[in-house]
């Protein structure tokens, strides 16, 4: 199902040599991972697939349950501003979550929390700033159409589609600049790519070989609108190509197929091979946001079809019995959190006016 | 002290801070290789090499957002905008993430972001490359607006504004590039948010900034002619503005006149003069003069410009006229 492209035009030379050229790199990287130590050169670390399996699905299942709970407050009114939830969706943030170390940087869009939450920070802080409390990752300035964690790389969801493209690409350039080897994930929408800015950052990312990787989910809609009535072109890869980044086209449902192209996207980006733009088919099986029902400018057909594939029941057919007890703690915890989080006090009006400026 | 022209002390406060911190890096179109379309970056890369100084494609917007990100993980970038006119196709970036990512973030993410750039008419530049557009910066909370009037204040501001935590717009004026002064050697700072009096008077205050700074110290000297004794008060720095010298001015001639080279509709001269009135009503004599540019785009024929951008003439009535009714 994955494919993986170097820069266009496509041909089986280039192909095999990417191909090459990767098996050279693993293998160059397990040298160096064997003769320096574990900490010489911090590749992703290396996981067992049943490991990844229970891994992927207790991110989904987390995932889940705190869309679930999101959504419980928001019907009941209880929630304050859109809702842009990402069921069907959660392979994605999972797969990629994986692939990535703590201090790599990471900014998504509005429809992005799961990525804040795979990328492995404390609950509390997030779900608290989704409630607009003071302990909230901003103290309730932001929610959750803005979260930040310097300390685990979160430099943003974010409210203007494609916007945080430029702000990944930015750190991307300052761990180039400081000679580290981290690197940068960011998430966008099918949408994002008609965005000029977006297509710019594409530029100068091939441009300065930046390791930066965008992860395109293509859930099929920007809002309401199809990709037919909105893309001239709908190859969004080929688009990508265009601009010279390496180039991925994978099933975006499937956690471990995210997590292997992640993986590569990734190595390639530590080792200085630059910019990959990975095109991930989703799709949302819930509305855009908590007013939609997303029935309408899709058929019930479609949506169906759809829920079929999902991730979440996808992976808990393959972990059989052990799912039930995994999903049970997961939703467990996040229901400790949500309650811990509800009883925390909102900020002091007074703060309203404050940290305008450093 | 030096003689140098502003273009010169900006070049400087740019070798200064790339000398003193490593996390500060310099980029822009034409910034690197030709050495700015000004000349602002001259020998910059020569000197620091090319992970210092780095050219770009033209996207204000995609450049821009990069400087935010890159600030965020511990730059200090300065990033280049050949003329503030161009800010406009980057706005979401300006207004939308950099202005607001320190507050969203509840103070957890400064942004040490520096961004030079270069407005203002007088050369016939026409509608697109002549503005001043420092009032669309100050409407949104989170940016630091400088705009210097001198070599020295150049040279200050621009350090300051690059060792400042916070993304600050610091705005020459294309009129003044090659204006030479008097500027201090090593290192000189000057403090964001402190305005200067470059001419004490006792019967009006004359608040201004950038190019307009020389034009009122011009009419300064024809009032005094004319027995007016004009006090030009040198803003610096738009935010954070410097309360207190604007205060203890407006408290000793009782009459004031606000001049800026930008539009008069919900510009600087408005703003400025609802919070004098607002917070010092019983202290003024006279109704504050507002002088600024006609709302009109800046047209490009001379004879029309003329009309459209404050002139010395204008600023005399309105000095004049504070104190005369
Ligand atoms: C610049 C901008 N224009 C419009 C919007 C309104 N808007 C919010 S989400 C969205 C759709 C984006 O679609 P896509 O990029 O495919 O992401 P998805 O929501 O499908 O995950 C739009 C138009 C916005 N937030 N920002
Ligand atoms: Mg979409």
């Amino acid at each position: 199902m994955q494919e993986v492209r170097g820069s266009s035009p496509l041909s089986s030379t280039t192909l095999f040599s990417i191909f090459f050229a990767d098996a050279c790199l693993r293998v160059a990287v397990l040298i160096l991972n064997l003769s320096l130590g574990p900490h010489a050169c911090k590749l992703a670390p290396p996981m067992e697939t049943s490991q990844r399996d229970e891994q992927f699905y207790r991110s989904m299942v987390r995932m889940r349950a705190v869309e679930t709970e999101l959504l419980a407050l928001s019907s009941a009114g209880q929630l304050r501003g859109s809702l842009h939830l990402a069921q069907g969706q959660e392979a994605l943030p999972a797969g990629a979550g994986a692939a990535l170390r703590k201090d790599d940087y990471v900014t998504a869009t509005y429809r992005g929390h799961g990525y804040v939450l795979a990328k492995g920070g404390p609950l509390l802080p997030i779900i608290a700033e989704i409630l607009g409390k003071a302990a909230g990752l901003g103290g309730g300035k932001g929610g959750k159409m803005h979260l930040f964690d310097l300390e685990y790389g979160i430099l943003g969801t974010n409210g203007i589609v494609g916007a945080a493209v430029g702000t990944a690409a930015g750190a991307a350039w300052a761990a180039q600049l400081q000679k580290t080897d981290r690197v940068a994930l960011t998430v966008c929408g099918d949408g994002a790519l008609n965005q000029g800015h977006v297509s710019e950052c594409m530029n100068m990312a091939v441009l300065y070989q930046l390791p930066l990787i965008i992860l395109c989910e293509n859930n099929l809609y920007s809002e309401m609108t199809p990709l037919s009535r909105s893309h001239g072109d709908v190859n969004l890869a080929g688009r990508a190509a265009g601009f010279g980044l390496n180039t991925a086209q994978i099933d975006g449902n499937d956690p471990e197929a995210v997590y292997q192209v992640m993986s590569e996207a990734v190595n390639r980006a530590r080792t200085g091979g630059g910019p990959t733009f990975i095109e991930a088919a989703t799709y949302r099986t819930i509305g855009h946001y908590q007013a939609d029902s997303g029935i309408g400018y899709r058929t019930a057909e479609e949506v169906e079809a759809w829920r079929a594939k999902s991730p979440l029941d996808h992976w808990a057919a393959k972990l059989g019995k052990r799912a039930p007890a995994i999903a049970a703690e997961e939703q467990a915890a996040v229901r400790a959190v949500f309650e811990e989080a509800w009883a925390l006090p909102g900020p002091d009006p007074l703060a309203a006016g404050t940290q305008v400026f450093a | 002290m030096s003689q140098m022209s502003v273009v010169e002390a900006t070049n400087a406060a740019l070798r200064q801070e790339l000398t003193r911190d490593p996390k500060v890096f310099v980029y822009g179109e034409d910034v690197a290789h030709y050495g700015g379309m000004f000349r602002v970056t001259d020998g910059l890369l020569r000197d620091f090499g090319a992970d210092r100084v780095i050219d770009t494609p033209i996207s204000e917007s995609g450049f821009l957002g990069m400087g935010l990100g890159a600030a965020m993980a511990g730059m200090r970038p300065v990033a280049e905008l050949m003329f503030i006119d161009f800010s406009l196709v980057a706005m979401d970036q300006l207004l939308n993430n950099i202005a607001k990512t320190h507050y969203m973030s509840g103070g957890s993410v400064p942004v040490p972001l520096t961004i030079i750039t270069q407005g203002g008419g007088y050369r016939g530049a026409a509608a697109q490359h002549s503005q001043m557009l420092e009032a669309l910066l100050l409407h949104l909370p989170g940016l630091k607006v400088v705009l210097p009037s001198n070599a020295a204040d150049a040279k200050g501001l621009l350090a300051a504004a690059i060792r400042d935590d916070n993304p600050v717009v610091f705005i020459n004026h294309k009129q003044l590039f090659g204006a030479k002064s008097e500027v201090p050697d090593g290192e000189h700072i000057v403090p964001l948010g402190q305005a200067r009096t470059v001419r004490e008077g006792t019967d009006v205050t004359l608040f201004t900034y950038s190019y307009l700074v020389g034009m009122g110290m011009q009419v300064a000297e024809e009032a005094a002619a004319q027995g007016v004794s004009v006090e030009v008060v040198d803003l610096r720095t738009l935010n954070p503005l410097d309360w207190d010298t604007i205060a203890a001015s407006v408290t000793k001639t009782h009459r004031v006149v606000i001049a800026h080279e930008a539009h008069m509709r919900c510009g600087v001269g408005v703003d400025l003069s609802h919070q004098i009135q607002s917070r010092l009503f019983d202290e003024l004599d006279a109704p504050i003069q507002v002088v600024a540019a006609l709302d009109a785009p800046i047209p490009f024929a001379k004879e029309l410009e003329d009309v459209v951008l404050p002139s010395p003439a204008r600023l005399l009535e309105a000095c004049l006229g504070a104190v005369r009714g």
